[in-house]
């Protein structure tokens, strides 16, 4: 192969759009890498302080695709303190200097400037797309200078940032000749937005296939964009709470009748019951539904709209769907792969309409479900025993019973058996979150029969390190490890050190880690950063000293090639 | 382990904040009890509402748990975005007959009444039912007109209400929100000195 000219190796290498193959025919030879790395159109950061972005725009200048994730995944539920990083801005000035063809940027939890979102509308004259997810430290002016400059832009989506809102300027800013977008998802934008600016974006871009509107978007301004878009795939509503005005509801529905193409409905802020039957017309033809976020809706408007949708293959509904609600989806669903159950409160003791019926139903009926997000009050072994039997499949499997420590509902026996149930027969499982009363057996199964396991979320479980050694042993794929509130220290920390370098990350917070422990790992890892963070208020509460030793609150342990990173703040320690 | 998960008794839920439904006076004939509420009429849905569970032990404050369950923040938000948006609207409700007056928060309820098996403590009919006379029941008439009947007694109530222009008006006429606007105030009218009231247009 050595043998044959660049251009050909190139050639060929464009048929690995695999980042794990790219990587790996990199390391044969020196020729290899240099045609692999100026060939190479994608990049994907799991871990943005792992490497150091003027190195990424050094190796890859003809970059295409960026794509780069900040903070740990606990950060979504507050358990990373604010400043602690994540940085967008020397990503984009990097990439600025250093690979001004980039065409798609796409950041994941991590904190954007508006200076930064200037710099990039004005650095790269090809750019097509902004994906940001959970990100924040922007606002809606930081929008405005993006629609302004970027003039082939195809794609603006922003899903569940925080955006500060200064106001609906920013939609007018996309200039009259920007007629390419493709994709415009401004659900998070808090405010109003300027109907008619808006109207008027949309008459303007025919290759508008998904578009995500706010709450502030009335029934009457959707229904007149739905007329100018037949050809929309995917929508996400604005607000469907006005007072029952029958014209306009039916306005909305002759729109939607027109809407073909249309697969995909999310949004329905608070949407009220009485609206319910405008979406009946396309139901039939919806392979994706998100109602997480009305929670007016009752069951039984829940499971009207959705014994309609034998298509549907994404269904995302808060636990009001309650178990019959879930039967009727597993009678009409056949197609089901991805299920998601929101909790509608967040008690912890209390009760919530689904429980494990509920999902045996679905396991039942959807035998192609492969993954789960599942909120409940409780849980038995011999339901996710069933369930394990009936869904082989199971890619992704979470379930978060809210109680934390809460036995089997039946039984009172820990949940071992029931998750262990889950990982032998799920062969194919690569992520998993597990709740309830846990015992380290669950960590024996996992550790066992897990073998895909990527990426394992815990929560106020086990009994000892052994726990945890056990899913270090045993889950050879395992990427990322997340653990809060269980019993594991210093021990399981180091009893496999060699791990971390094959791993993403570990995060344990509340456990009971020493700072001694991680000065050993630190010690031993130098291609490691340990990072321990202590906030000021909790320590008062944490200072039960175990063994003498003062305890760390919160761990972050990554591999990474960037060293030590010179952003910490001062709460943050990198050993 | 810094996570409490403690079952709390109903002395912390006392000490977390006075139970209004518990302290408040009541009508009933003696001897019958409170019906198990599932959910209590707060428009504060990150408050852990003593009325709130259906387990024998209600959360305290301290089951609060940092991070947990695991819901992102911005779902959190939205959620409570939308119940608060609904404010609270507390209307005073008396009863013919009755020397005591009550109030109920209007939006609280999603409607009048429903006819799906969802909580029907959701509705307005059902807790007026609840807070007032042990034995109401809801009697829907062929043009909609709703009754509330004291099934001891026998006496039927009509539920009516004072609007922004003072006028007593049946309860029921209009769409729900509009009538979460207007009102005012209700009165459980007895159906004997109702007959003063403009009936509904004949459908």
């Amino acid at each position: 192969m050595t043998y044959f000219p660049e251009e050909v190796v190139e050639h060929i290498f464009s048929f690995l759009p695999a980042q794990r193959d790219r990587n790996a025919v990199s390391l044969v030879c020196k020729v290899w890498y240099e045609v692999e790395r100026l060939s190479r159109r994608h990049v994907f950061v799991g871990n943005c302080y792992a490497v150091r972005p003027d190195r990424v725009v050094l190796r890859f200048p003809n970059v295409r695709a960026l794509s780069v994730k900040g903070k740990p995944h606990f950060a979504d539920f507050n358990l990373v303190p604010p400043d602690w990083g994540g940085y967008a801005g020397p990503w984009i000035e990097a990439a600025a200097r250093g690979c001004v063809g980039l065409e798609e940027l796409r950041m994941k939890r991590m904190v954007v400037s508006d200076e930064s979102l200037e710099l990039l509308a004005k650095s790269f004259p090809r750019f097509r797309a902004l994906i940001l997810v959970s990100c924040e430290g922007f606002s809606t002016d930081g929008l405005a200078a993006i629609a302004s400059h970027c003039k082939l832009l195809r794609e603006l989506d922003l899903q569940e940032n925080e955006v500060d809102d200064r106001g609906p300027r920013w939609l007018s800013c996309f200039p009259d000749s920007c007629t390419s977008l493709a994709s415009l998802n401004f659900a998070c934008i808090k405010g109003e937005v300027n109907a008619g600016a808006l109207e008027r974006l949309v008459a303007r871009s025919p290759n508008l296939r998904s578009l995500r509107l706010n709450r502030s978007v009335s029934v009457d301004t959707l229904s007149k964009i739905l007329m100018r878009t037949p050809n929309l795939e995917d929508l996400g509503t604005g607000n469907l709470t006005e007072d029952f005005q029958t014209e306009s509801y039916q306005r909305l529905t002759v729109a939607l009748e027109k809407c073909k193409m249309l697969k995909s409905l999310s949004g329905f802020w608070d949407a009220s019951p009485l609206c319910v039957p405008c979406i009946y017309p396309v139901c039939a033809q919806l392979t994706g539904l998100n109602l997480s976020y009305a929670p007016t809706l009752e069951s039984s408007d829940l499971t009207k709209m959705i014994s309609h949708c034998v298509k549907l293959q994404r269904l995302w509904v808060l636990d009001c769907i309650a178990d019959k609600g879930l039967q009727v989806v597993a009678s009409t669903c056949k197609d089901l792969q991805e299920l998601r159950v929101f909790p509608s409160e967040f008690y912890i003791a209390g009760y919530s309409p689904v429980t494990e019926e509920g999902l045996v139903a679905i396991s039942a009926g959807c035998p192609k479900l492969s993954s789960l997000l599942y909120f409940c009050h409780q849980m038995t072994n011999a339901a996710l025993i069933t369930i394990a039997k009936n869904c082989p499949n199971f890619t992704r499997f979470r379930l978060c019973i809210l109680e934390p420590g809460k036995p089997d509902a039946m039984t009172n026996q820990p949940l071992d058996e029931g998750f262990g149930a889950i990982v032998r027969e799920c062969e194919g499982l690569r992520r998993l979150s597990i709740s309830g009363l846990l015992t380290d057996k669950v960590f024996m199964h996992i550790g066992r029969h897990a073998k895909q396991l990527e990426m394992l979320s815990i929560a106020f479980a086990g009994d000892s390190d052994a726990g945890m050694m056990h899913v270090m042993e045993g889950c050879k794929n395992l990427r990322k490890l997340e653990i809060r509130d269980s019993p594991f220290g210093d021990a399981a920390l180091l009893g496999n050190v060699a791990k971390y370098e094959t791993m993403r990350s570990l995060w344990m917070s509340s456990c009971t880690v020493t700072e001694k422990g991680c000065q050993v790992l630190a010690s031993k890892m130098p291609m490691l950063n340990v990072e321990v963070i202590n906030e000021v208020d909790e320590s008062s509460e944490m200072d039960e000293s175990h063994g003498g030793l003062p305890k760390v609150h919160k761990l972050y342990v990554y591999r990474t090639i960037a060293g030590p990173r010179d952003d910490a703040p001062d709460f943050v320690k990198i050993l | 382990m810094s996570v409490e998960t403690e079952r709390s008794s109903t002395e912390s839920s006392a000490a977390s904040g006075l139970d209004f439904e518990d302290t408040a006076l009541t009508l009933r004939l003696p001897g019958s009890s409170d019906p198990d509420r599932k959910r209590a009429s707060t428009s504060d849905p990150d408050c852990p509402s003593p009325t709130a569970a259906a387990a024998d032990s209600p959360p305290s404050p301290k089951a609060q748990v940092v991070g947990w369950p695991p819901v992102r923040a911005f779902r959190k938000n939205a959620l409570a975005a939308s119940a608060s948006s609904a404010r609270t609207k507390f209307v005073k409700v008396a009863v013919d007959g009755a020397p005591y007056l009550r109030k109920v928060d209007l939006a609280a309820f999603a409607g009048y009444t429903t006819t799906s098996s969802a909580a029907a403590y959701d509705q307005l009919l059902a807790a007026l039912q609840d807070k007032f006379i042990s034995h109401f029941t809801v009697r829907r008439l062929g043009n909609e007109e709703m009754k509330l009947v004291d099934a001891v007694s026998g006496t039927e109530y009509v539920p009516t209400y004072e609007d922004k222009d003072g006028d007593w008006m049946l309860v029921g006429d209009v769409p729900w929100r509009m009538f979460v606007e207007t009102c005012q105030r209700i009165r459980l009218m007895k159906s004997s000195e109702a007959v003063n009231l403009a009936p509904r247009a004949a459908r």
